[in-house]
């Protein structure tokens, strides 16, 4: 599933004292198996955008094109794009509102109308890849800790097995092998079914590890957009944005900055490992 | 005197049926001792539902221990008479800061907590400039707190605390929802208060780079604190660390795979600096 977005603007309260853009003439194509990561300063209108995906908010202007088709022509169903795009929210909490756990991760597919033991396996299946097991089918979701609550966001929005999956800062609050599993199932996912994901996220050790490519926003506008080598060799104007690159990358400017050969495309640890090894040789 | 003294704690969340029957217990803190002198640095660890919130939640008396006593400046968190001076004491800044924003416009929020300590008119708005300052959210004064984004609000509840000048602030994963430079600014804020006016802070992390800066790091694992010590001896355990699902700071990492690679590189190598010099020996000598 591609989208395309043209000239998007959004404005928070218009006509009023609060009034504020917070898009700016946002154009992008995402095109259908891609993994983006979206980063930018709190504020810069990573959310905002997002949630314009499956329809949550509406432009003030410009258009969004839904495998060619405008989401805002008459007649186009916001209940289809729903389906097949996902959204999981950057504060689960609000997210999580049954009884327990396993009717919560239900609902999503209850929603669309699929028979009872489809909905029932999925849910499953679902809570299996963010690694809640049986034991937490019946626990109330108030009375998850604060990494639970997010795993069982996640796994409300897969079980609706949706073409596009966006993912508002979905590692937040994970402990590190949480974070790594859920990205780790994310980038499987998008290996063996193709699904286009948006990865909001502010660990530039992350994105660097997973995604293709990387969506720069700023003060609603996007400033990079670029593969992640290619945007972290911006650090010093990231930095002026509230971002900054994987601190392996500051390590190589460091080592070049004391007379070793130069590698600025590095971004994660194994490719910090390789080039040093290979600048003493011993590769 | 130790402004935190836990000892044998121990905290059960009790299940009710739709009855109203107990029904089930979870041990959520199982047997922790905890100190803390004023001014100390303490980094929490953990993994998910280990007990680290359970456990914060217990040092301001929003929880009191089910087995064991907790001290916290000398006041017994379970004397009810006590809680007032405790919640003056023991500031804390939550895991979602939706959950204590209550002032229809940043300011007035941030002024909500020393404003019901008595804090005199004058002074007030001083700690409440001084405090959004602090945090960089001073143009943000006379907006309102529910339209700010995720990090925005974030700042401001820190705002909040710091306002109130606790001797001890605990900070539950207060930088989760930050950019990476809201995340230096926060961790600058909090430590700066550490350093020049020694407030003690307790801060619950799932970035391993922020606990390098505490003196102390506690490791929690199924409600007990299995590891204790500085930043380095801790972060030198690096397959102890990821066997509890924790981490090491990347620089660490690489710096131990290094080693696995055949360089001769020191453990606990915890920053950029430490490792460039120690790369720098190891190039000089071939
Ligand atoms: N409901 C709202 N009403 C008015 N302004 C809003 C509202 N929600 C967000 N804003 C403003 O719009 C801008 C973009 O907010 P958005 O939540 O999209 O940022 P973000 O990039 O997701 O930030 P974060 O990393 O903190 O989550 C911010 O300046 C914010 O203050
Ligand atoms: N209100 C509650 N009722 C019942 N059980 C609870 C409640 N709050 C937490 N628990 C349980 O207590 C355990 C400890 O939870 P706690 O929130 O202290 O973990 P945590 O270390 O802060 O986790 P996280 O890193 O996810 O925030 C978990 O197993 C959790 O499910
Ligand atoms: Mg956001
Ligand atoms: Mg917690």
């Amino acid at each position: 599933m591609s989208i395309q977005i043209e000239h998007l603007q959004y404005v928070y309260g218009a006509g009023t004292v609060f009034e504020k853009q917070a898009l700016r003439d946002i154009s992008l194509t995402i095109p259908d198996g891609q993994f983006v990561g979206i980063i930018g300063h709190t504020g810069s209108g990573k959310s905002t955008l997002v949630q314009h995906l499956n329809g949550l908010l509406r432009a003030s202007s410009g258009d969004i094109l839904v495998d060619g088709e405008s989401i805002y022509q008459e007649g186009y169903s916001m209940k289809k794009l729903r389906s097949s795009v996902g959204l999981v929210f950057q504060y689960p909490e609000y997210q999580l509102f049954e009884t327990d756990v396993f009717t919560d991760v239900c609902f999503g597919p209850k929603n669309l109308g699929l028979p009872k033991e489809e909905i029932e396996a999925r849910a499953r299946q679902a809570m299996n890849a963010v690694g809640l097991d049986e034991s937490y089918d019946k626990v109330s979701p108030f009375e998850l800790s604060g990494g639970q609550k997010r795993r069982a966001a996640i796994a409300g929005i897969l079980a609706m097995k949706p073409k596009v999956l966006i993912l508002d800062e979905p590692t937040a609050g994970l402990d590190p092998k949480g974070r790594d599993d859920i990205l780790d199932m994310l980038a499987d996912l998008h290996r063996e079914s193709g699904i286009t994901i948006l990865l909001v996220s502010h660990s530039m050790e992350d994105v660097a590890k997973y995604v293709d490519r990387i969506i720069v926003m700023s003060k609603g506008s996007v400033l990079y957009d670029d593969r992640p080598a290619g945007v972290f060799a911006h650090w010093q104007e990231l930095e002026k944005v509230g971002l900054a690159a994987p601190q392996v990358t500051y390590i190589m400017h460091e080592l070049e900055t004391r007379g070793w050969p130069a590698a600025r495309d590095v971004t994660t640890v194994e490719e910090a490992k390789d080039a040093i090894l290979n600048a003493l040789h011993r590769k | 005197m130790k402004i935190i003294k836990g000892k044998d704690l121990v905290y059960e969340y009790i299940k009710f049926t739709d009855e109203g029957e107990a029904e089930a217990k979870v041990r959520a803190v199982d047997g922790v001792e905890i100190e803390a002198e004023p001014g100390d640095f303490i980094a929490i660890l953990g993994h998910n539902g280990s007990g680290k919130s359970t456990l914060a939640k217990h040092l301001n008396a929003i929880l009191t221990p089910t087995e064991g006593t907790l001290y916290v400046d000398g006041k017994d968190t379970r004397d009810e008479n006590s809680l007032w001076q405790i919640r003056q004491t023991a500031g804390m800044v939550f895991q979602n800061p939706d959950n204590q924003i209550i002032g229809t416009v940043v300011d007035e929020d941030v002024a909500f907590g020393p404003e019901n300590m008595g804090v005199p008119v004058e002074e007030l708005w001083k700690r409440v400039e001084k405090s959004l300052r602090a945090v960089g959210m001073w143009e943000y004064r006379s907006h309102s707190p529910n339209k700010l984004s995720g990090g925005q609000k974030q700042r401001i509840a820190i705002a909040g605390i710091v306002a109130m000048q606790p001797k001890c602030i605990v900070l539950d994963e207060p930088t989760a929802m930050l950019d990476p430079v809201g995340r230096r600014e926060v961790i600058r804020t909090v430590m700066e208060l550490n350093r020049t006016q020694h407030v003690t802070v307790i801060l619950i992390t799932h970035y391993m780079e922020e606990a390098i800066l505490a003196d102390r790091v506690m490791v929690m694992d199924s409600g007990k604190v299995i590891l204790q010590g500085t930043p380095r001896e801790v972060f030198s355990k690096v397959e102890f660390m990821r066997e509890h699902r924790l981490d090491v700071p990347q620089v660490t990492q690489l710096a131990w795979e290094l080693k696995r690679a055949g360089l001769d590189l020191p453990d606990g190598i915890l920053t950029t600096e430490e490792l460039a010099d120690a790369l720098d020996a190891i190039r000089g000598g071939e």
